[in-house]
């Protein structure tokens, strides 16, 4: 166990680099999906709403292979890291559109109409009144949304991604020791998911209204 | 680069629908066992001597923190090593069951203490036991008030039911790597598993928007 460890390691933070990557994206992808969700031209709306719907109304797992398994068919050749980045990227992408939607709906319409009527533009509106009141109100959300890609950030081992569950399956094969590998690979993910979870609380209070 | 044919899908429409009939029944056993061991975790978490408290939360603390992947692995090949050898199928239902189960105990637990404690005094003044109350009075209403949460993890479920195709167990993703394992054409393949997967999900969401409904009028 102590000459595999170095190899738990590295590949946890392999996971890590995979969740940040992605999370990245993720948020992008969210903010335009949020963002035309929320806009007038009806042909925005649509788009925003058939992506959040898709990648939402369908499984990762497939998500992740239509991608890696079936995107060479159609002229995608991507490296299973790449293609791991982008799978959940905009998996979560989906799932954190929702989230900003949630947290500006939340906002009271008062707030809007008040910015509007001392001479504010639609924009301005969105941008110095709407806008810092929803961040706040995102943080949570978002979080939540951040340890389901960290710990769903698992599946890219299907697609052959050296992260943290692919290299235990790895070391299966040379030790026969399913269970204390597993329980290592098991403890490595519980601490980065409550370390995550930490981050978000603190976060939170940071930026809570007194 | 190949073009697209999904007319080869067609030969296998068969398998496709089994594997979907599959995942449906995965999902529905699965899904019983989640709210069952939710209610009883939540119950245990609040009610419990230490002795059973602490170990059940220790539990949901694990699961809450590991992928459901690693947890599958765990069950089915983990638990061989000491001495406990799971079909792959009641493996795949344990793990997604138990998984699910720690989300919704989490619910249930919030809607218990949600539940006005007048409530359960009230049933305690007309006789009933401490169990009684929490039976035919508290769980009940607090249940009701969770129906949506509960729900949306029923959803969650639906999908991550996908993974136990890993372990081997035929279900939707299954039978269309089975099928690209003759055709070599995964994307025909995916793309139609993935469309089976959203009508199951439109299915399941119509149903409990029903059930909701049900549940919000006979208030």
């Amino acid at each position: 166990m102590q000459r595999v460890f170095p190899f738990f390691v590295e590949a946890a933070l392999v996971t890590l680099e995979l969740t940040a990557l992605a999370l990245i994206l993720g948020l992008v992808a969210a903010a335009f999906a949020a963002a035309a969700k929320m806009s007038r031209p009806a042909i925005l709306r649509a788009i925003g709403t058939v992506y959040v719907s898709l990648f939402r109304g369908t499984p990762c797992l497939i998500q992740l292979f239509v991608l890696y398994f079936g995107g060479p068919q159609v002229g995608i050749n991507l490296e299973p890291f790449a293609a791991g980045v982008i799978g959940l990227g905009l998996n979560i992408g989906a799932y954190m559109a929702e989230s900003i939607r949630g947290a500006v709906m939340a906002v009271d319409r008062g707030q809007t109409e008040a910015a509007r009527t001392i001479g504010f533009s639609r924009f301005q509106t969105l941008r110095k009144v709407v806008l810092p009141q929803a961040a706040r109100l995102m943080i949570r959300p978002l979080g939540v949304n951040t340890v389901a890609l960290l710990k769903g950030s698992a599946l890219v081992s299907t697609i052959s991604v050296v992260e943290l569950t692919y290299t235990a399956q790895r070391f299966i094969g040379s030790t026969y020791k399913p269970f204390e590998i597993f329980g290592v690979a098991a403890l490595l993910y519980m601490i980065m998911v409550y370390a995550v979870a930490r981050i978000v609380d603190l976060l939170d209070k940071r930026f809570a209204i007194a | 680069m190949q073009g697209l044919d999904f007319s080869v899908v067609v030969p296998y429409w068969d398998l496709l629908l089994t594997g979907a009939w599959w995942t449906a029944v995965l999902t529905v056993s699965a899904g019983i066992l989640s709210f069952v061991f939710g209610i009883l975790f939540a119950v245990a978490v609040l009610y419990a001597p230490a002795i059973l408290a602490y170990p059940v939360r220790a539990f949901m603390w694990v699961f809450m923190g590991t992928p459901l992947l690693l947890q599958l692995f765990l069950i089915y090949f983990g638990l061989v090593q000491v001495g406990i050898d799971i079909p792959a199928l009641a493996a795949g239902i344990i793990g997604l069951g138990l998984h699910f189960a720690v989300y919704n105990a989490d619910v249930i637990r919030a809607g218990i203490v949600a539940v006005d404690t007048g409530q359960s005094e009230g049933a305690r003044s007309i006789g009933f036991g401490k169990w009684q109350a929490l039976h035919y009075v508290v769980i009940p209403q607090a249940i009701r008030n969770t129906a949506p949460p509960i729900g949306g993890n029923l959803i969650a479920l639906l999908k991550e039911s996908s993974i136990v195709s890993v372990i081997g167990i035929a279900e939707l993703v299954h039978s269309a790597q089975l099928a690209i394992s003759e055709t070599f054409r995964p994307f025909e393949f995916y793309i139609t598993a993935a469309a089976l997967y959203y009508i199951l999900n439109l299915i399941l969401e119509a149903a409990l928007h029903r059930f909701e409904r049900h549940v919000e009028v006979s208030r």
